[in-house]
């Protein structure tokens, strides 16, 4: 008899520890056993300084995946996009480098195109726009030249 | 002068095979899990001390540290009108540094202290000496079993006090000073990613280890430095071992933080 309680307990505690580890890895980690069928695009910037692997992809505010990789190619950045399935991109949408905020996380917005022909699986979003250098920026007040216009 | 190089050689070779020993012991305990006796049954039994029985204890330390976490974070971010920032503050702190220290330090105040001094007393009633002349691996059938059940139990029971905390944080941080519930729980989603789980379960799995290793040895030896098997060698072996254990929990602590990051 004790020991079936002991075994009651022991159990409990078991389930209770797994339930709690299976919440943080899920949920909270984004672990996935089931591979989902999110498709990648990829981009090409000029520059993603301050961009990490995970952040956003959004489309009007809206998250629609994330950034999978990042990797250099030709002197330019080359980002795949985890885009989640459902969501279609046109072909010639435009994808930017935004800050959420002055001092937040940057991510990648998508705004929709116009065309009527969707990104497949693998394509890529020829028009990019990439963050703004708030440096550059103040560096252009600070030294007077704000008439000049920029460099591309 | 050569008194004094003398009793310094000495003591430098005393704490040498006192280092050695401490890693036969290691390497003894790792070797039970292959020997007889195999048995599920004292497992289970460390698990339900070990684990079953800390389940409250580290609830509670958890749900306070959460909710403490959530009133300091609020003050310091509403200094920045970032409150919205409280959920993964709360969150990272916890499943990265908190939830797996607090965790082995509870459990080496509750079950370490305890395993130090049962086998203490087995130490000095003799006992284990009676299972070495019955041809008995003592290692394999007094240490192992707590070994094993401690990583099953710290790794879940930090899990634990991760969610625990965070709820614990929620109630403070929206309940009662007012940050918007989206804001706090999307905070903790978008926050942690699986390696921030990892690092704590790894952290877990290191103080698992190091905790049933200090105080086991530290029980294990008890009274046989001194040649004198009294009660109070029992009760000083136990000191040293949480004392050891917990120092060493948190130096352990940077060790992997660091290697991991």
């Amino acid at each position: 008899m004790e020991r079936k309680g002991l075994e009651l307990g022991v159990g409990l505690f078991l389930l209770v520890g797994f339930l709690c580890l299976g919440y943080l890895s899920f949920k909270l980690g984004d672990v996935k056993l089931w591979r989902t069928s999110d498709y990648d695009v990829l981009a090409t910037f000029s520059n993603v300084a301050g961009l990490k692997n995970k952040a956003m992809v959004t489309m009007a505010g809206v998250t629609i995946g994330q950034v999978k990789d990042i990797q250099l190619s030709d002197g330019r950045a080359l980002l795949t996009l985890n885009i989640h399935k459902g969501v279609l991109i046109e072909e010639d949408a435009i994808a930017s480098i935004k800050t959420m905020g002055i001092i937040g996380d940057k991510y990648v917005s998508i705004s929709p195109g116009a065309s009527d022909e969707y990104l497949k699986a693998g394509g890529t979003i020829r028009d990019t726009q990439p963050p703004l250098d708030l440096e550059n920026l103040v560096s252009r007040f600070v030294f007077g030249n704000a008439e000049k216009p920029q460099e591309p | 002068m050569s008194r004094l190089l003398q009793s310094l050689g000495a003591y430098t070779l005393t704490r040498l095979a006192y280092l050695g020993r401490m890693g036969l012991f290691l390497g003894y305990m790792i070797r039970g899990v292959l020997r007889p006796p195999g048995k599920y049954w004292p497992v289970v039994k460390q698990i339900h001390f070990i684990g079953t029985k800390s389940f409250f204890v580290i609830g509670f330390t958890a749900a306070f540290t959460g909710m403490v976490l959530g009133l300091q974070g609020y003050y310091t971010l509403a200094k920045f009108g970032s409150e919205g920032l409280l959920g993964s503050g709360v969150a990272l702190s916890l499943i990265r540094e908190l939830g797996p220290v607090l965790s082995a330090l509870m459990v080496t105040g509750r079950a370490g202290s305890a395993m130090c001094a049962e086998i203490g007393i087995m130490r000095i009633d003799e006992q284990i000496d009676a299972l070495e002349c019955m041809a008995i691996d003592p290692y394999a059938y007094l240490i192992t079993p707590k070994l094993l059940a401690c990583l099953i139990c710290l790794p879940l029971l930090t899990a634990f006090c991760d969610v625990v905390g965070i709820f614990g944080g929620y109630v403070i941080g929206v309940e009662l000073l007012g940050v918007s519930p989206g804001a706090y729980l999307d905070g903790v989603y978008q926050s942690v990613v699986w390696e921030d789980v990892y690092m704590g379960i790894v952290k877990s799995l290191c103080f698992a280890v190091v905790m049933i290793w200090i105080c086991t040895y530290k029980g294990y030896y008890a009274g046989l430095d001194e040649g004198n098997f009294g009660p109070e060698e029992v009760s000083r072996a136990t000191t040293n071992a949480v004392v050891l254990s917990s120092v060493t929990i948190l130096a352990g602590d940077y060790l992997v933080t660091s290697i991991l990051l």
